[in-house]
């Protein structure tokens, strides 16, 4: 019982980490209709601009914080040299484009802090474990993952659903033209909406950064599960996209944690370490396909 | 450059009167991880190298030598591909590096069949190139796979281990060093986790199942990044002081300085050690630290010994590589003064030799690094060579 629970708990930091990264994605694609492939690119970013944080303030907490407001900074600036110019186009071109981007941000890293991965250590005081149950010890920086993520999850829920902002995001997420003819200052709700995905991106790069440690490219391969997780969800819906998170994250999570033990009782130790993983993948796609089967928009999404 | 070394080889061919053959630069390929995460231990590696053509007085034989360094990005098609330039577009007599047994293995045929050139593992040692796939060709101035982990697992069973939980990537080397470990440790194996490689580096899934488990130790096989994250996950899960760990190839001079006190006290077994005591040894390694401020890692001490070993043959030969029969004969005979003591090949071209249990410790001066405390193996040979034709 207190193994599942630990397990169920790794599943749903994976997933709030994931859904932080769709987040972001889930806006710009569902409001502006922008398909962004440097989305990964900007929680690389996130990750390296905070190790460099990190190590001029000699501090997690206050590098975390400051990076931040940077990878916002970073954001803004990226939607008004590039993306602005590819809202009009047709998706292909968008592909292209922040193809295109994603091999910048790799070599702009490359160039600026060399080909090396880099490592950020746990902040001395979450190097432990804290008890979730008595006798049940969790290591205390994924719990603080999960607070985090939980925390940005509500305030999110709070911003798109009560306020003048979530409003005109909501709108924009259902009809993009409309709110433009309502004489909403659409440049500016787009800037700002780009750069809160930067921020979330952002955040969960350097929140996983002493997991999985920073290098080039670590955005790319979780990038392809969060565009999995914003179709899932629903595109544009925020909601949608942390309840599919969680799905994606349970599922991972099982496919570590029972199907290798699950398939060792007929394989052997090998084929069985091999297939888990190949299977939990395939069970991510076949949910997916099984969503737009059942509701071809996603479980939340508003378009038809 | 390359132009000027032709010229003064001419030259010197002209004055000396010896055949222009002998005087043809010596060309040597390395290939290795320069790019990514795992970029620390290429570097380490091309230190290494670095520093043997300085020893050398970058010449062998009398012949100057050049090294064309290829980056394999960590990928196995990368790497076979690279491995392929060198043996194709820049015709070079020797390739070495390699530290990952997927990459060797992707490349081996390209280099060893099809260029019917000289691979010098400096690395990497999958079991399949120790057996079936051995090749007069190939060359290891490393280990096979099996042979680190087996020191550690008969290091284990003499102590009176009674249980183990074994971790490893999913990929060639993992499942040797797995192998291997159960071939010597005849404990209960508590459970036995392959986690996908490169991909994987988090390990809360895995490290909550040793936690169910309650096995006596841990064994892991985890190189260079993941094993900084694998050790900071185990002390992050409260398992350390609970569950001791043994580890192969997962703490060392590339890995320490970022596992730092985190890492004390956990044994691990390694063939090389930067504290053995030899003469060439010694000199490596204080030149080494001078000159970059840290410890070298074995990945470093085992390419050393593959540009000495290339040294050596060319020596012999008078600095001649053209006839590769020749050069294979001499490099069989590893007559070279290897910084791990010396050693002798075994028929599939592996080395014979000891094995030594290190511990994680800190210097005088504050900084870490591995120490012997036991040989655990004595002139050691892999399990597969029997089933190499070559005799």
């Amino acid at each position: 019982m207190d193994y599942l629970l630990l397990q169920v708990l790794n599943g749903v930091q994976l997933g709030l980490l994931m859904f932080l990264l769709a987040a972001g994605l889930t806006l710009t694609f569902g409001i502006m209709d922008l398909v962004n492939l440097a989305h990964g690119s900007l929680y690389m970013m996130g990750a390296y601009i905070a190790w460099m944080l990190i190590g001029w303030t000699d501090s997690f907490v206050l590098g975390a914080l400051l990076a931040l407001p940077a990878t916002f900074l970073l954001g803004v600036v990226v939607e008004a040299i590039v993306m602005r110019r590819l809202y009009v186009r047709d998706h292909l071109e968008q592909v292209l484009a922040t193809f295109g981007l994603i091999l910048f941000f790799n070599e702009l890293v490359r160039v600026i802090w060399g080909p090396a991965g880099k490592s950020i250590a746990v902040p001395a005081f979450l190097n432990r474990t804290v008890e979730i149950l008595p006798g049940v010890p969790y290591p205390a920086y994924r719990f603080a993952i999960i607070v985090v993520g939980a925390l940005v999850a509500i305030l999110l829920a709070w911003l798109v659903a009560r306020t003048r902002i979530g409003m005109l995001i909501r709108a924009g997420a259902s009809n993009r033209r409309m709110i433009g003819a309502l004489g909403v200052n659409i440049e500016l709700l787009f800037t700002l909406v780009f750069g809160l995905g930067a921020v979330f991106a952002g955040l969960a790069g350097l929140m996983a950064a002493p997991i999985t440690s920073v290098k080039i490219g670590m955005g790319d391969d979780i990038l392809i599960l969060a565009f999995v997780i914003i179709v899932i969800g629903g595109i544009g819906s925020i909601k949608g996209a942390f309840v599919a998170a969680m799905v994606v994250g349970q599922i991972d999570i099982v496919g570590r944690a029972f199907l290798p033990d699950f398939l060792k009782t007929f394989l052997s130790a090998s084929a069985a370490s091999s297939a888990a993983p190949a299977i939990s993948q395939v069970l991510i796609y076949i949910v997916m396909a099984g969503v737009l089967v059942w509701r071809p928009t996603g479980l939340f999404g508003q378009r038809t | 450059m390359k132009t000027r070394l032709f010229g003064t080889a001419t030259i010197a061919a002209l004055a000396f009167g010896l055949p222009a053959m002998a005087q043809t630069p010596i060309k040597i390929g390395f290939v290795s991880t320069f790019s990514g995460p795992q970029a620390a231990i290429g570097e380490d590696m091309r230190r290494s190298v670095e520093l043997a053509k300085e020893h050398l007085g970058g010449k062998m034989g009398g012949v100057p030598f050049e090294i064309i360094y290829e980056d394999d990005q960590f990928k196995p098609d990368v790497g076979k591909q690279r491995s392929e330039k060198l043996v194709q577009q820049d015709k070079v007599n020797v390739v070495a590096g390699y530290i990952w047994s997927n990459v060797l293995l992707a490349s081996l045929k390209s280099v060893t069949d099809e260029g019917d050139t000289i691979l010098i593992s400096s690395n990497a040692g999958p079991s399949q190139i120790a057996g079936e796939l051995c090749n007069k060709n190939f060359f290891s101035t490393s280990w096979q796979n099996d042979q680190t982990p087996m020191a550690m697992g008969q290091y284990l069973q003499e102590k009176g281990v009674k249980s183990l939980y074994l971790m490893a990537g999913n990929y060639a080397a993992g499942k040797d060093m797995l192998a291997g470990v159960k071939r010597t440790f005849k404990g209960e194996i508590k459970g036995e986790d392959l986690t996908k490689w490169p991909d994987q580096l988090d390990f809360s899934a895995e490290l909550a199942k040793i936690r169910a488990a309650k096995p006596d130790g841990i064994f892991i096989f985890y190189p260079g990044a993941h094993g900084v994250q694998f050790l900071q996950q185990y002390v992050q899960a409260g398992l350390k002081g609970l569950i001791p760990l043994y580890q192969v190839f997962s703490i060392d001079a590339i890995t320490l300085p970022q596992q730092k006190e985190l890492a004390l006290g956990t044994l691990g077994a390694q063939e090389w050690v930067n504290d053995l005591p030899n003469e060439q040894n010694k000199k490596y390694v204080a030149d080494f630290k001078k000159k970059h401020g840290v410890y070298p890692s074995y990945y470093g001490a085992q390419s050393y010994d593959s540009i000495m070993l290339i040294a050596s043959a060319a020596e012999a030969l008078k600095g001649d590589l053209s006839n590769k029969d020749k050069v294979r004969a001499e490099m069989k005979k590893a007559n070279f003064k290897s910084l791990r003591g010396g050693f002798k090949y075994n028929t599939n071209q592996f080395p014979i030799q000891n094995f030594y249990i290190q511990e994680a410790v800190k210097d005088p001066e504050g900084m870490m690094t591995v120490k012997t405390i036991a040989t655990a193996v004595k002139d050691g040979k892999d399990p597969y060579y029997e089933k190499c034709p070559m005799k």
